[in-house]
């Protein structure tokens, strides 16, 4: 009752008009999609009104339904190949380099330093047209699922550089000098207590690379050749105008719920390995936040 | 191995991908850009040494950029359209960056993740949801006749200016929220309380405290969400696909997708990195000087 007569006192009294701006955004942000995703159980041809719930889109329609088109099929295929092989290539590469300039204080550390900075900033049609005349004029390597890795990577490395960075420049230089002199090789050292100490960084990468992989438009529609390179994404925006069933709502769908799964595993992963550092949390939910600019 | 190399060895493979697919790249595209045309197939013929790049290609895309020219509409309508966006991104964030920031308590957590929710939804499924709900028997439509306020469904798809940067809105805002409220999560609690103390109203407090203090993080939010929208064709496709809403991202992807000649489209590219690399090496300095003074994120 007094909270009622404070507000009706003065109702844009500290953070009234926030708390309505923040819900109001957070619907804003977030209804359309879940919009989107019921309309998926739409039983009839339609991605705006409501005829009745169905799996239809999903397996039970014997032609255009996500399992039984293969452009559908074949695209999420294609999504999930790339992401797979964008998170085999890019950590490793990145890990190694987080290592080598956290630690190498040499010449060329910087140029590198800042070279990796420049892929975080392009805008990505930039990117993706010049990969596209390098591969075409000067490498010749055939568009389709090699180039289309070969570019995911390449925007993909600096996200795990700066991840893994992060987490080197916390855990300090300590741990490993203390294994030195314990009498562990340098590359002992690495293997028995510096990469435990990384994997909860390593497994953030992971994650932010399957993302960023996934949800790639640009780079992956210039790389592309045929139709069976496309994934979902350029599925969705080369049919999206057209007379596209809420079978293309099943598929964007099963790509989110897929993401999010990736994600919540690996946060999940990522608290159990540093549960016992539990300060560190929050920063792992800044990290997350953070990298996936 | 020896023991100056073990460090740099880490780093070789990873530097040596930046540079055979990065920074070669990009050279490819001055070569093309100010290379030559085949005569016969119409493909784009790189070369390589600068002293012998040809520079009538970009003239003549410098020429059509002058004011009443096609490629100025583009540019022109391109710079309207992010700067009403961004403008909108700032009025919609900043607030919820600030309520997070400052004074969600218990609801925090929750809202964090309700926050992060969008950055592991795909942009396109995001711009997917979005064309449902607009067409012309979309929930929209359907809301604002049954109130009475349209009384026939509107073209929100048809080409129009406003649909395109309400879309931008919706795509990039989250890309700014959370810098903004990274930012502002980091202002002490007692530099606050000290304005309070020196007499300033809650107001006064946050414009003379809080905002001259969340400055940088403003400009280099709004850089990172100004880079990509620039760029940006497929918002555009999906929401008009008219070319009165063209902008940069699209002119360079129709010489590119469409057109033979990639070699204008390449100049295109050139020209757009030319205007960006202000904003770009703004956001890189920002980043260099941050990583110095503040080493563990």
């Amino acid at each position: 009752m007094r909270r009622v007569r404070d507000w009706w006192a003065n109702p844009w009294g500290r953070p009234r008009a926030l708390v309505v701006v923040t819900w109001g955004y957070m619907v804003w942000s977030i209804a359309p999609v879940v919009i989107a995703i019921l309309f998926s159980f739409n039983s009839g041809r339609s991605r705006s009104v409501w005829q009745g719930f169905s799996t239809r889109w999903y397996w039970g329609d014997p032609t255009s339904s996500v399992l039984h088109d293969p452009t559908l099929r074949g695209a999420l295929e294609q999504s999930l190949k790339l992401a797979g092989l964008d998170m085999l290539i890019a950590v490793p590469l990145g890990v190694g380099l987080a290592l080598g300039l956290t630690r190498w204080r040499g010449f060329g550390a910087r140029p590198v330093n800042f070279l990796m900075l420049f892929p975080l900033v392009t805008p990505e049609i930039v990117m993706a047209v010049s990969l596209l005349l390098v591969f075409v004029t000067l490498y010749r390597v055939p568009l389709g699922t090699t180039a289309q890795v070969l570019g995911q990577v390449t925007f993909s490395v600096s996200y795990v550089v700066l991840i893994v960075r992060s987490r080197l420049l916390s855990v300090g230089g300590e741990y490993e000098e203390a294994a030195r002199d314990l009498g562990a090789t340098r590359v002992g050292a690495l293997r028995l207590v510096l990469l435990p100490l990384l994997a909860p960084a390593i497994f953030a990468s992971l994650m932010v690379v399957f993302a960023l992989s996934i949800d790639d438009f640009v780079v992956t529609d210039y790389l592309s050749s045929t139709a069976s390179t496309q994934t979902v994404p350029i599925r969705i925006y080369s049919s999206v105008r057209g007379t596209a069933t809420p079978a293309l709502n099943a598929l964007a769908t099963v790509m989110v719920v897929a993401t999010l799964l990736a994600v919540g595993l690996a946060f999940f992963v990522y608290r159990r390995v540093s549960a016992a550092q539990r300060s560190e949390r929050g920063v792992a939910l800044r990290e997350i936040a953070a990298l996936e600019i | 191995m020896g023991r100056r190399l073990f460090w740099p060895s880490f780093a070789f493979p990873g530097a040596a991908w930046l540079v055979v697919l990065f920074l070669v790249p990009t050279y490819a595209v001055l070569a093309v850009a100010f290379g030559r045309v085949d005569p016969i197939f119409n493909n784009p013929v790189p070369v390589w040494e600068p002293w012998h790049w040809q520079f009538q290609t970009m003239r003549s895309v410098l020429d059509e950029l002058r004011p009443g020219h096609p490629f100025w509409t583009v540019y022109a309508r391109t710079f309207a359209y992010v700067a009403i966006a961004l403008a909108g991104c700032l009025a919609i964030g900043y607030p919820v960056a600030y309520y997070l920031a400052r004074h969600a308590t218990r609801t925090k957590a929750f809202l964090l993740v309700l926050l992060i929710i969008p950055f592991w939804v795909s942009y396109l499924m995001r711009m997917l949801a979005w064309v449902g709900l607009l067409l012309p028997d979309g929930l929209v439509n359907r809301t604002l006749m049954d109130v009475g306020i349209l009384s026939q469904p509107h073209g929100w798809l048809d080409g129009q200016s406003s649909s395109v940067i309400l879309a931008l809105i919706y795509g990039y805002v989250p890309y700014l929220i959370l810098p903004l409220y990274a930012t502002l999560d980091r202002i002490e609690r007692h530099v606050l309380e000290a304005g309070r103390d020196l007499g300033a109203s809650p107001f006064s407090t946050f414009v003379h405290v809080t905002l001259p203090l969340s400055r940088n993080g403003i400009l280099a939010a709004s850089v990172l969400i100004a880079l990509p929208m620039f760029g940006d064709y497929y918002t555009n496709d999906v929401i008009s696909g008219s070319p009165q809403t063209s902008m940069i991202g699209n002119q360079i992807n129709l010489f590119f997708q469409g057109g033979p000649q990639r070699t204008v489209g390449a100049a295109l590219v050139i020209v757009l990195s030319a205007l960006l690399a202000v904003l770009m090496s703004y956001y890189l300095w920002v980043t260099v000087r941050a990583s110095r003074s503040e080493p563990a994120l």
